[in-house]
């Protein structure tokens, strides 16, 4: 892994695979990489784990911004100048970095966003609102983030559709049973998420998008939670629309991903108009730009994006498949001695499984929680996470949820669980 | 640390526990409902007034232990106040939970000083507030129900 951080690195560079699998990962070299992460708060060591809210930056993404506003700083696509044709470059170079990080068949299926919310907007008020009449359908799950649903309830008020979701079971797994049912003739969209925030269940994506797909239906994968965490190939997923956040890829805010299948943008109309996004203009009428430019209208962020390619960099030199392994130890560690602790209760123990675990303490509310282990130094989230139906199909206002990237280590783990036993300590 | 130890002060982790008028008032002309919605917490507080007096209050919901720790205390620190004097307690009292309290005035909020180390928690501060917005908000509302969105 030499050179990790330190520049910018091709995909899978300096990583040897041997027999058998991933190769290790260095956790105590990777964290130098980030700065924030040797910080203190409250006077302990940081302990990031709310990294499904958003994630830590390597210093390679700090560095490639501020190089990008202190030498290189320029409009994209309209100067005929020496910064603007370089700035121009770099990010259809990160448009091109991103196709290989999904296995897009082509870099005109990338779409800039400002984040997943804005992606899933986008194909919404465009695809959805060209093609759902009175009646239709859309159909996702409940355990949606509110991003993959309430941009679902405005277009059924817009057009007469309506919405359906597929339930979830106890352990927080979809019920495919139900998924077979709500699948129906009228279904003309089907959103899911691939990595639940809320509960940590992975979706089995692949075999929904074939079932999907067998009925003629489009399927949406919000990918925000499982772009950083597991490797994402959107061809074999054989989905429609894939979207994705920066800022969780442990790259900058103010830059997102859609991925959408070729033949589908060419049909959609534009979302946003303004400039960039034009053929030509006259008063009477415009034409639209090609593929992907017709769906970014103004300028877009720039710095963010050229970040963006830096994280997938970063990304891809560690390795997806090392990041996984590491994870996987990391949770199945975490649960086993979260789930031992008296009067925790897990939520969400689905099978398959990522970075996220989600619990309840008894007689402790989850924001008091959160208040004694930030007095710890452990960062985690306590409330709802935008998933105000998983609460509900729980029977839960809350929970608390600590969230991991491949640069937590187990000693942090251990940090975590001394902080809920002092909460229960508090409170007992 | 001191900051933690003064925000869940022994009485703040006892009202928790065990909440005082912590019912539906069935014979109440007022009420109102208080939601924080980043963190969930949802509580109902019932008023009976006779000549602008609150003669009774009562809660009851869920939410964090500040949340409803503040709201036991209230409910128990209003009763017997008319309207002027139990919203003069909430200036205070928000004055105290956001640190912007005369050092003299401390002592006029008698129970209530337990909330004293919200201060050095200001996401907390919502929390300690949300009862408070309930009360004032069925004292302004003649009619039965009213809602405060965030407060
Ligand atoms: C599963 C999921 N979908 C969508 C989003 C929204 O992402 P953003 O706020 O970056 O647009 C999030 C962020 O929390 C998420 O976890």
């Amino acid at each position: 892994m030499s050179g990790v951080g330190a520049t910018r690195a091709s995909p899978g560079r300096g990583v040897t695979r041997k027999a058998g699998g991933a190769p290790p990962l260095d956790v105590e070299r990777i964290r130098r990489d980030f700065p924030i992460l040797s910080s203190t708060v409250r006077g302990k060591p940081l302990v990031y784990l709310d990294n499904a809210a958003t994630s830590q930056k390597p210093r390679a993404v700090i560095d490639a911004i501020s190089r990008f506003y202190a030498a290189e700083n320029a409009n994209i696509h309209r100067g005929v100048h020496y910064l603007s044709e370089r700035a121009t470059v770099a990010y259809d170079a990160v448009r091109e970095q991103v196709a290989r990080f999904l296995n897009a068949g082509s870099s005109r299926e990338i779409i800039f966003t400002r984040g997943t919310t804005e992606a899933i907007n986008l194909v919404a008020q465009s695809y959805g609102r060209s093609v759902l009449r009175p009646g239709d359908e859309v159909l996702i799950t409940g355990m949606e983030h509110h991003s993959n649903i309430v941009p679902w309830q405005l277009l059924c008020e817009q057009t007469g559709a309506v919405l359906r979701a597929v339930p979830i079971t106890d352990a927080g797994e979809l019920d495919l049973d139900a998924f077979d049912r709500l699948l129906t003739g009228r279904t003309r969209l089907l959103a899911i998420v691939h990595l639940s925030n809320a509960l940590g269940t992975i979706n089995p994506v692949q075999q929904l998008v074939a079932r999907a797909r067998a009925r003629g239906v489009p399927v949406l994968v919000d990918g925000a939670q499982s772009a950083p965490h597991l490797a994402v190939d959107v061809q074999a997923l054989d989905c429609d629309f894939f979207a994705f956040s920066g800022h969780k890829l442990f790259g900058p805010t103010g830059i997102g991903v859609l991925y959408g299948r070729e033949s589908l943008l060419e049909r959609m109309p534009p979302w946003q108009g303004g400039g960039d996004m034009i053929a030509s203009v006259t008063l009477e009428g415009s034409t639209w730009a090609p593929l992907p430019a017709k769906f970014e209208a103004g300028t877009p962020a720039i710095a963010q994006a050229i970040g963006l390619g830096q994280a997938i960099s970063y990304l891809e030199a560690v390795g997806m498949d090392a990041i996984r392994i590491w994870e996987s130890q990391l949770l199945a560690h975490a649960t086993e001695r979260v789930r031992d602790l008296p009067g925790v209760r897990l939520i969400g123990t689905a099978r398959d499984k990522a970075s996220v675990l989600s619990f309840v303490v008894d007689g402790v509310h989850p924001h008091d929680v959160g208040t004694i282990l930030d007095d710890e130094g452990v960062a985690i989230r306590a409330g709802h996470h935008c998933a105000q139906p998983v609460m509900q199909r729980f029977g839960v206002p809350a929970t608390a949820r600590a969230s991991f990237a491949f640069y937590n280590s187990f000693e942090e783990i251990e940090a975590l669980v001394r902080g809920i036993e002092r909460a229960r300590q508090v409170f007992g | 640390m001191a900051g933690l130890s003064e925000l869940y002060q022994n009485v703040i982790l006892e009202h928790n526990r065990s909440p005082r008028n912590y019912r539906v008032l069935e014979n109440a002309n007022r009420e109102a409902e208080g939601n924080n919605p980043l963190c969930g917490d949802q509580l109902t507080v019932w008023l009976r007034m006779e000549d602008d007096v609150i003669q009774e209050a009562t809660f009851q919901g869920s939410g964090c232990a500040i949340s409803k720790a503040s709201a036991s205390l209230m409910t128990g620190a209003v009763k017997g106040k008319s309207r002027r004097q139990a919203e003069e307690l909430f200036d205070r009292f928000h004055r105290l939970v956001t640190g912007r309290l005369e050092p003299s005035e401390p002592e006029t909020l008698g129970k209530l000083a337990v909330f004293s180390g919200v201060s050095a928690f200001p996401i907390r501060v919502k929390c300690a507030s949300l009862s408070w917005h309930a009360l004032k908000a069925a004292l302004d509302q003649p009619g039965k129900i009213v809602s405060t969105e965030q407060p």
